[in-house]
């Protein structure tokens, strides 16, 4: 007699043979998770239609009634809009009527968006509005006497913010927001974000790599003073010099460090001990200027804070950044890094954080590596057949949150471990 | 005007476009050739460089990929570019058209122009890395004409993995 299977557990038998990871500690990483377009397919499902809160923009560049922006949650297109009672909405980019995208612009400011293909318009709620032709013209009949308006919308996505970020949801299972980001994570944006921000523009960095690999990266302390090599050259950061405290939040997905920078006055002997070839002894800035911190934050010169799925939210000396990380199949992703400073910056601070947009994006003096890294495993794992990534250091220690190892992978592992809960792996 | 003035002037614009001109050739000669240190010396001591994409220049936003107010920090950038930055080696072809200038004062003139970036991978592919419009002022020096502000606002918004080479 045949059991009846539920369509969960079928999607779970059909998970497991897709890729296996062979440890509960995520130490292992079968390299199939990043070219696998099945894989791909069902991220889409369980994580960005599924219970995660996805980072779409902030508050600061649709200010006024009316405007909206165009983004993305994973591979779905859509839209972001400020009501006219300054609420917020969010719909997918879909016409109710044959799909097509309605809003082609990046941004804008309106109170009507109108399909191009048959002028079906929508309110900046996405409700529809209007249908041309609706009752007929020239005794053709129109639509049927049982079209209804109100059931024909485009599809509303929940919307919330929290200190002027804005995250959507496709799910009804999603805690709310405050409690997706929860006690751990709140802080970070509590301190970048504790007054109004004033939005300063964005640039986008396209890369060849699967989008898992960048928050490996983000998560990844072991490598930034020996991929980066702009920062233990110039003595900006050495992993020997600086403290370091990282928390973990919801899945274990969410991860937020903070550091403070002491220079190190040994002339980077760690490195030259461990005959680190990156490492440049003795080089100096011309103009140290780029890399100057302005007080204005209590504590920690550097913080990086991700959000899972699509958020890794910066601080580095006065440069405020939020990078979004949107997939674009298996095998890309596009970061968008909306740069932004205060609303009450004075002029010189805010050309203070202008300059200060050297040091990240795609030609960031101290992580335009970053891409590339992720570019090079990519390459480096296609066809790699049932082969697994090695993630080892400081698997032994004992987790100190308030004073971690610049030198570990313990929040990859965590990582992995959310990961696999939330694709059901 | 009589006819001789006429041929004069014209004379003189076309002197300035060709000293203009080839200015522009020397800039992007130092860049496709790898002669990147001579990069700096083509701008005044307190020269302003930036490449900044068109979706925020149109919308009055200052931020951009590369900001360089002088020629220490433009120095810099190629230091870095020479001993710290990492990344596959790779070289540009400049094209750029239609240049276009207006002649602010005897020393000082602005001056507009496309320019096309075609970017080649040590693996031997070759791609449109980056298409723009330079939006210059030049001044006159001892050395000759010499880029007082030199802003590349760029199309290509996306950009391919990471740009260490300025355009």
């Amino acid at each position: 007699m045949n059991e009846a299977v539920s369509p969960a557990r079928t999607n779970e038998a059909r998970a497991e043979k897709l890729v296996c990871f062979p440890r509960p500690d995520g130490s292992r990483i079968p390299y199939k998770v990043f070219s696998s377009p099945e894989i791909y397919r069902l991220e889409q499902e369980r994580i960005f239609r599924g219970p995660v809160w996805s980072f779409v923009g902030l508050e600061a560049e649709i200010p006024n009634p009316n405007d909206y922006k165009s983004s993305f949650v994973g591979d779905t297109p859509v839209v972001i809009t400020r009501n006219e009672d300054q609420s917020l909405s969010a719909w997918v980019n879909r016409c109710a009527h044959r799909g097509a995208i309605v809003c082609r612009f990046a941004r804008g400011n309106t109170k009507t968006h109108i399909c191009a293909y048959h002028q079906w318009s929508f309110d900046t709620r996405g409700n529809l509005r209007g249908v041309p032709f609706r009752n007929g013209v020239k005794g053709s009949v129109g639509m049927p006497a049982d079209f209804d308006l109100a059931q024909h919308g485009l599809q509303q996505l929940r919307v919330d913010s929290y200190r002027g970020a804005i995250f959507v949801t496709f799910s009804d299972q999603a805690p709310s927001l405050y409690d997706y980001l929860g006690p751990n994570m709140r802080p970070g944006f509590d301190r970048v974000f504790h007054k109004p921000v004033a939005y300063m523009g964005c640039t986008r960095q396209w890369v060849r790599a699967n989008w898992k690999l960048y928050h490996e990266n983000v998560r990844d302390n072991y490598h930034a003073s020996l991929l980066h090599c702009f920062f233990s050259t110039f003595n900006l950061f050495r992993a020997t010099t600086s403290r370091s405290e990282v928390l973990n939040g919801t899945y274990g997905l969410h991860n937020y460090t903070r550091l403070t920078h002491a220079p190190d006055t040994s002339g980077g002997a760690a490195y030259k001990q461990d005959g680190v070839s990156s490492f440049k002894e003795g080089l100096q800035l011309a103009d140290p200027s780029v890399f100057t911190m302005k007080e204005e934050l209590d504590g920690g010169n550097f913080q990086i804070q991700a959000i899972f799925p699509q958020l890794l939210l910066q601080q580095i000396q006065n440069s405020l950044v939020a990078r979004q990380i949107l997939p674009k199949g298996p095998d890309a992703f596009e970061l968008v890094f909306h740069f932004f400073g205060y609303a009450d910056d004075t002029p010189e601070m805010r050309a203070h954080r202008v300059k200060l947009a050297n040091l990240v994006g795609a030609a960031g003096l101290i992580s335009m590596e970053d891409g590339l890294a992720t570019e090079m495993v990519q390459e480096g794992t296609a066809g790699s057949g049932e082969a697994m990534a090695v993630v080892d250091m400081c698997r032994d220690a004992i987790d100190d949150p308030q004073n971690a190892s610049s030198i570990s992978e313990s929040y990859i592992r965590r990582f992995w471990r959310g990961y696999q809960e939330l694709m059901g792996l | 005007m009589s006819q001789r003035e006429t041929a004069s002037k014209m004379l003189e614009e076309i002197a300035l476009w060709y000293e203009l001109h080839r200015l522009q050739e020397r800039y992007i000669g130092v860049i496709d050739t790898d002669r990147l240190e001579e990069w700096p010396e083509l701008f005044t001591d307190d020269a302003v460089y930036e490449i900044v994409p068109k979706e925020n220049a149109d919308l009055g936003l200052s931020v951009g990929l590369m900001h360089c107010y002088g020629r220490p920090m433009m120095r810099d950038r190629i230091v870095a570019l020479r001993k710290a930055n990492v990344f596959e080696p790779h070289i540009y072809r400049h094209m750029t058209s239609g240049l276009e200038f207006k002649t602010i004062d005897p020393s000082t003139v602005e001056m507009q122009s496309n320019y096309v970036v075609v970017r080649t991978m040590s693996d031997g592919d070759s791609a449109v890395y980056q298409a723009g419009r330079y939006f210059d002022r030049v001044v006159r020096t001892a050395e000759g004409w010499r880029y007082q502000s030199k802003r590349a606002v760029y199309d290509t918004s996306r950009v391919q993995t990471l740009l260490v080479i300025p355009v």
